[in-house]
């Protein structure tokens, strides 16, 4: 019985995003032909410039694993009832981390590559812990405490990066890490013709799955999402609601550290000073189109990946501008977050199926039943 | 006769539910026309299509004898028929008048004394007593209502719908609101009163529509049908209006409270120097009026609010400075006063719910793991037992049960796990006669298992067919302690209302 339940209501939720999709999709379209231009072939130009070849499809994949973590990221704070507006704060302060790492630890790759990681996870949970704790402790409003965070990375990074990293030509970025210090790895390079897909990709599949885990099979889990829906009666029922909040905060801290990693060591190979990363907030949108879910979050972070990587092409190949791919992006949220309308509508059509199928089955069976209390 | 409102042969269907079928309410000009239903009988759905908000499949809606076709709340305004709701819809930090004219607030210019002073004459003409210039968030619940009413009347209906009027209300509250529905009919309006309440409609009503299941069973005259009599009606069976149980066998001392001090939610004292013993097999009813520190007592107890001074003991543990999960392990079970609040998780299925308090443990799950397997069949044990019925079994959400599954749900949770002491605030508010004849039931069969239950509620019904020993509560003292079977409902009363019986009893 229970599969066959928890299947209706995922694709009920994947029909909601399907729908906000399409809808997105269709405005881009008549946005594309307002200004004169051919849907029909800017559209074939944008998902070409996503997926044409071997090498597009690699970029397309490293752009999608950084909105994926930070997706993730989103999504593991949202279960908790917090929002983690501070993914690009985390992102920056994990990617700073792992650019150390890159720059002054010299070991064997495996074990090189594990203390990598590591630091991304642990400098990107330091800057989410921060806000969670001042939530917990204070009842400071994590959104207020993560925007400060994020420029609190912002600036220190601005003066970090040209007194300890810098490179040896320009003064605002860090010196470029050497390949064998990065993400990058020579087979993935070659496999896919030299794109920048990086190792980080299987940190982020691996992260989907532990994190659709945790929320679902541990205890953990099932505390973090009681604090989420129902504080009052997660606290009623004895669950540590101020500690769920900052081990929440956390975890979100070192997901969107684990986006830096990819990002700044795998994705390039520097850090830029005077940049506030617009993934940390693009994940938002993915964890929105992706419903909150793990498996959702991946599908819609490989779609976002596809539009902001063939939306050069596009623009390179047609008169339409790139914008029209952050217009869509856009139009796609809007109708994501009033997705209640689109799941009003799915609910009644799956129902009136349902009943036709149930009204057949059970002829004799009078309805009133079903009223009882 | 003059019928004010005539719905004639009223049907709705929702996906798989007949809500109403065939239903025919007449209400005559001037009366106070009760409808009583148990929960989901289709009360409300009836209501909501007079009211605009459903239409009905099939039926004629007739307004002093013309038909008319009712599409929003607007148009059933237009026809002057009023609503009070359940959920009172009024905005907090705006004062009674500005609540009043929202919506109607005229042309460009807000006139507010001119409206401030109709609702006063309004207020007065009525009886509700409310200054017209308070803020919402400062009044009571009681006078909520009333603004509600207010509302209503500033709006010129004629016919006053209340929806479960006194599900919120204290028992003097309950008493004013009585006299003013009596105050309204005698000025010429209609009432129709919804509930399930059957002393209540024995109070005011002069007739009834009963409805069961959707459909239509009877229409009463109150004066002369039996209360028995309407809740068979009602239920579709007798009804046991007292609990049966056997004389208590007491035991040890489970809850022992000593000298508690409790600070309520505005850091004033909201419970002083009280004391009090709950043994082992018998149930200690707290009466007292709402507001009276009952709140502050039971969370004190329960762990979700730190004391200021005195001592918890239970079952021989200091659990003074204990936490909630600590308390719930040594033997506390906690029917809370608000179920949605507090006892449930709206948005996660009954399997979860049912597991809350004890899901970290084995044989929940084992090394931070949970075993779906015993979740699901440990779920499936409760709502078998206690009759927990939905559409889904355990993967239902719990928001979308009814209010007396959801109580049953609660019950089920705590009374499987089998505390030492239970404790159980308002455990039949809101429901009907069943599941209230049920909950009582499992409550005193807890007792007789030889375990304590400590029962809060403000029904002095309730406590006086549950309790073995009544203690009552005024301004958060502890007024006295009486065995049931020694005093009645005149005397706790008036200790209710802080009148301490003859010195040195019990």
């Amino acid at each position: 019985m229970k599969p066959i339940k928890q299947r209706e209501k995922q694709s009920n939720a994947f029909l909601v995003a399907a729908s906000a999709t399409v809808l997105g999709l269709l405005a881009g379209a008549i946005l594309m032909a307002s200004i004169g231009s051919n849907p029909f072939s800017g559209f074939w130009y944008l998902f070409r410039g996503g997926l044409m070849n071997v090498e597009r499809i690699g970029n397309t994949l490293a752009t999608a694993t950084t909105l994926m973590l930070v997706g993730l990221s989103v999504t593991f704070a949202f279960k908790t009832g917090l929002f983690n507006i501070g993914a690009s704060g985390q992102m920056l302060i994990g990617g700073l981390c792992a650019t150390l790492v890159a720059h002054k630890v010299f070991l064997p790759r495996p074990l090189f590559l594990i203390v990598l990681i590591g630091a991304a996870l642990l400098g990107g949970a330091l800057w989410g812990v921060i806000p969670g704790f001042l939530k917990a402790k204070f009842n400071v409003h994590e959104v207020v405490a993560a925007i400060m965070m994020n420029w609190i990375a912002y600036w220190s990074i601005y003066y970090f990066i040209p007194a300890f990293l810098k490179g040896p030509s320009l003064e605002t970025e860090s010196a470029s890490i050497a390949v064998s210090q990065s993400m990058r790895s020579p087979w993935l390079t070659k496999l896919f013709n030299g794109s920048y897909m990086n190792l980080a990709f299987f940190v982020a599949i691996a992260a989907v799955i532990i994190v659709k885990f945790i929320l679902d099979k541990t205890t953990l889990g099932f505390g973090l999402k009681a604090v989420g829906s129902n504080r009052f009666c997660a606290e009623y029922a004895g669950i540590k609601v101020n500690r769920n909040v900052v081990i929440s905060m956390m975890i979100a801290g070192g997901l969107a550290g684990l986006a830096g990693l990819s990002f700044y060591t795998g994705y390039s190979r520097n850090m830029q000073i005077g940049v506030m990363p617009a993934q940390g907030f693009d994940g938002i949108a993915v964890s929105l189109l992706g419903a909150s879910t793990p498996l959702g979050v991946l599908l819609s972070s490989l779609f976002f990946g596809i539009l902001q990587s063939g939306k050069g092409f596009m623009n390179a190949m047609t008169s339409v501008p790139p914008e029209i791919a952050d217009t869509i992006i856009a139009v796609i949220i809007y109708f994501t977050a009033t997705s209640v309308l689109f799941k009003r509508f799915w609910d009644a059509v799956l129902k009136r199926q349902g009943n036709k199928a149930k009204r057949k089955a059970a002829l004799s069976e009078p309805a009133v039943k079903k009223e009882g209390q | 006769m003059s019928h004010v409102i005539e719905m004639l042969n009223i049907r709705k269907e929702f996906p798989g539910i007949v809500a109403n079928d065939d239903i025919t309410l007449q209400v005559e000009q001037g009366e106070i026309h009760a409808i009583l239903g148990e929960n989901g009988a289709g009360k409300s759905t009836l209501m909501s299509i007079l009211f605009g908000l459903y239409h009905a499949d099939k039926g004629k809606i007739i307004v002093r004898g013309k038909e008319v076709h009712i599409h929003s709340p607007n148009d059933a305004n237009d026809l002057g028929i009023g609503m009070v709701h359940q959920h009172f819809q009024l905005v907090h930090n705006f004062t009674v008048t500005e609540n009043i004219i929202l919506g109607k607030e005229g042309k460009f210019f807000l006139d507010r004394r001119g409206a401030s002073k109709k609702i006063k004459a309004l207020s007065e003409k009525y009886g509700l007593n409310i200054d017209p210039d308070m803020v919402i968030e400062d009044i009571t619940v009681g006078m909520q209502q009333r603004v509600e009413i207010l509302k209503m009347l500033y709006r010129d209906a004629e016919i006053l719908i209340f929806d479960e009027p006194t599900a919120v209300l204290t028992p003097q509250e309950i008493e004013d609101l009585m006299q003013i529905m009596r105050n309204l009919v005698a000025e010429g309006k209609s009432v129709i009163l919804i509930t399930h309440k059957l002393n209540e409609i024995k109070a005011v009503a002069d007739r009834c529509t009963i409805i069961r299941r959707g459909q239509l069973i009877g229409l009463v005259d109150v004066k002369s049908t039996s209360a028995s009599k309407m809740a068979s009606m009602m239920v579709g069976r007798p009804v046991n209006f007292k609990v049966d149980k056997k004389p208590a066998q007491v035991g040890r001392v489970i809850l022992d409270l000593h000298d508690l001090k409790v600070l309520n939610n505005k850091k004033l004292v909201g419970v002083k120097d009280f004391s009090l013993s709950v043994k082992a097999g018998e149930i200690v009813g707290i009466a007292g009026v709402d507001g009276n520190g009952q709140t502050e007592l039971i969370e004190a107890i329960t762990g979700l609010r730190s004391i200021e001074a005195g001592t918890i003991t239970l079952d021989g543990n200091d659990i003074t400075n204990a936490d909630v999960r600590k308390r719930n392990e040594i033997g506390i079970g906690h029917i809370p006063e608000d179920r949605q609040k507090r006892g449930l998780v709206m948005a996660a299925p009954l399997s979860s719910n049912v597991a809350i308090k004890e899901y970290y443990h084995s044989p929940f799950s084992k090394n931070g793991l949970l075993d779906a397997e015993y979740l699901h069949e440990y779920a499936q044990k409760v709502i078998d037992q206690f009759d927990v019925r939905s559409g889904e079994g355990i993967y239902s959400l719990a928001g979308k049960l009814s209010g007396g599954n959801q109580q049953k749900l609660i019950v089920g949770r705590e009374v499987v796990a089998d505390p030492e002491l239970l404790i159980a605030v308002q455990p039949t508010r809101g429901l009907d006669v069943g599941a209230i004849e049920y909950i009582h039931s499992q409550l005193v069969a807890h007792r007789d298992k030889g375990h304590a239950v400590l029962l809060v509620s403000f029904e002095l019904d309730e406590i006086f067919n549950l309790s073995d020993r009544i203690a009552v509560m005024n301004s958060g003292e502890l007024i006295d302690v009486v065995k049931t079977t020694e005093t009645n409902e005149e005397e706790v009363g008036l200790m209710m209302a802080g009148v301490k019986r003859k010195e040195g009893a019990q």
